[in-house]
């Protein structure tokens, strides 16, 4: 199998922010590689470098077998690229967007124009074809702005947060058309920061973390490192989350998480699940602890975030959003 | 990249900034209103109080300062509409496709000609309202709109390098106000030179937009014998000495834009 996107040891500086810090990528032809991490990781910084908006302090890459930096229109006829901020022209019609982009990639007016109806009607667009983009919902914009993407049938795709900022329903609509692209055979790299979208999208996973590659593998690969399945309970009185925490601790398998202000206590389990979360139940009623909910479930991405760095997605987002800040302030 | 691929590239790109024209007319009503309203508050406000000396009507020396001063004010159209597509990341998309690297600035400051020619019409039509007149052959008029445009569609390459630097549209139109203000107004667009400090009659006599605004004068025939030219060589020359300044502009300006277009990335 032929390796369609391929990088080696991408480093990127912002004067004293290291966005990426040595980054190896590497997509076969036909999968779908997820790029996995809470915002300011380093995501957007690789997808620039490989779509060849910027280039890299160090480091290689290839697209298609071409250099990023020795051709970069080379590469450009080979990619299509949808960001994270819906880049459609809000004054033309959702036709006007595609036939443009068709153009620009050197396509007669015919063939662009063709081919920007036949997209429009594949995303569920036709009736809104006309009308300005100004006028379509978000999800119109976003699947408009992907449709962009496959208007000269690139054969490496890249996704920037696809359905950063949708609502659930056109997250799902999001979903289902890139679903589609892969069972027809796109190579795509698609940067998140949902952990759910990796798991359902992607092949393969590699999660990052201040600019570098801190795990690799597939969701199962990766749930699996953190210890099998997990009971999860939720106490009724907040204040009896110790006396639960003390009770999961006896069949836990390495440490009991907490929610600091909310009633949740989770800990990983080894083996028989099942028969564990029954001994927990009876040494919860025994201890006299009344609880909401008392669950057994696989581990999903975000408990993979919070073993492979101490810290849960989120709580890294903030930090990363606060040196932005600071940095804004210097 | 081929002359051919950038001209294909830049019409197609030209043509995208034209629909906006057609799908926003409330722009192009802000756009021509605004020299309108530079005639009549000059013509009517400052015009009992200002005399240009030599029996020259005031309104008919002010029009060719107007012409020059909106033309000039026009380029930040390009700034802010350059501004706009970075803001918006499409500027990104154009960079992620097989397409001309000039292209997206080459269709930008071609679409803003016409702004420009639209602008000179309507400020024309009111001149004639007001009594302005055209008093030299029409082959000389045509050469005074001529002379606008170009050096306004350098100025617009100025303009369109800053705002590929800006990180907003509201920045250039601040950036903008400060250059553009002083430029038009320490020049003779509005009053006769002579009435400037001795200090700054030189910048004034240097000035582009002043040897535009005499060079569109004399092409129009709105001098008089009476007003002696100053016996400066820009002043004497003012059709050489402009497109001297339009050559400049664009030898500078248009590799800069297009190597920051080339580098620049939204956010």
């Amino acid at each position: 199998m032929t390796d369609m996107i391929r990088a080696r040891g991408l480093v990127k500086r912002y004067k004293e922010v290291e966005a990426l810090a040595g980054l190896d990528l590497t997509v076969p032809q036909g999968t779908v590689l997820g790029l996995l991490g809470p915002n300011g990781a380093g995501k957007t910084t690789a997808v620039r470098i490989l779509a060849t908006l910027l280039e890299p302090d160090a480091g290689s890459a290839e697209v298609a077998g071409v250099d990023v930096l020795a051709d970069p229109d080379g590469v450009r006829s080979r990619i299509g690229l949808s960001g994270q901020y819906a880049a459609v022209d809000e004054h033309l019609t959702g036709y006007e967007n595609l036939e443009m982009v068709g153009r620009l990639y050197g396509m007669k007016r015919a063939r662009a124009g063709g081919r920007a109806r036949e997209l429009l009607e594949r995303f569920d667009l036709a009736d809104a074809g006309d009308r300005p983009a100004k006028t379509y919902s978000g999800g119109m914009r976003r699947r408009l702005d992907l449709a962009g993407a496959l208007v000269a049938e690139p054969p490496v795709l890249i996704l920037d947060e696809p359905t950063t900022g949708l609502d659930p329903r056109s997250r799902q609509q999001m979903w289902s058309v890139i679903r589609d692209l892969v069972s027809s055979g796109a190579t795509l790299l698609l940067t998140t920061q949902y952990l759910e979208e990796a798991d359902l999208l992607a092949d393969d996973i590699v999660v990052i973390d201040h600019g570098r590659a801190i795990a690799q593998g597939t969701a199962d690969e990766l749930k699996a490192q953190t210890g099998g399945e997990r009971i999860e309970v939720v106490v009724a009185d907040p204040a009896r989350r110790g006396d639960a925490a003390q009770v999961l601790a006896t069949v836990a398998l390495g440490e009991v998480q907490t929610d600091e202000n909310g009633r949740g206590v989770t800990a990983a389990v080894e083996g028989d699940g099942a028969g564990r979360l029954m001994t927990v139940l009876e040494g919860l009623r025994r201890a006299g602890v009344d609880v909401l909910d008392v669950g057994l479930r696989r581990p999903t991405l975000d408990d993979v975030f919070l073993t492979l760095t101490g810290r849960p997605a989120e709580e890294i987002a903030d930090e990363e959003a606060r040196t932005e800040t600071e940095e804004v302030a210097r | 990249m081929s002359a051919v691929r950038v001209a294909t590239d830049g019409w197609v790109v030209a043509k995208r900034n034209l629909i906006k024209i057609k799908r926003v007319p409330e722009i192009l009503v802000f756009v021509l209103l605004s020299p309108i309203m530079f005639v009549l508050l000059f013509a009517y406000v400052f015009g009992g109080a200002i005399d240009p000396g030599g029996g020259v009507n005031y309104r008919e020396f002010l029009i060719g300062g107007i012409f020059a001063q909106t033309v000039v004010f026009g380029a930040t159209f390009t700034g802010a509409g350059l501004a706009e597509d970075m803001q918006k990341g499409i500027i990104d998309r154009f960079r992620s496709l097989p397409m001309s690297r000039s292209a997206v600035l080459v269709g930008r400051t071609a679409s803003d000609i016409v702004y420009n020619v639209l602008s000179l019409i309507i400020m024309a039509l009111t001149g004639l309202l007001v009594g302005w007149r055209i008093r030299e052959s029409m082959l000389e008029a045509l050469g005074a709109f001529l002379l606008l445009i170009v050096f306004a569609y350098a100025i617009s390459w100025v303009m369109g390098y800053v705002g590929l630097l800006v990180p907003s549209v509201e920045v250039i139109n601040n950036a903008s106000f400060i250059v553009i203000m002083p430029l038009t107004f320490v020049s003779n667009a509005f009053v006769p030179l002579e009435s400037f400090p001795s200090g700054l009659q030189t910048f004034v006599e240097w000035n582009p937009v002043s040897s535009l605004t005499q060079a569109v004068r004399e092409l129009f025939g709105n001098t008089s014998d009476a007003v002696p030219v100053p016996d400066v060589w820009s002043m004497q020359n003012p059709v050489l000495y402009t497109l001297i300044w339009v050559v400049l502009i664009l030898v500078v300006f248009v590799p800069l834009s297009i190597r920051q277009y080339r580098l620049s990335t939204s956010r």
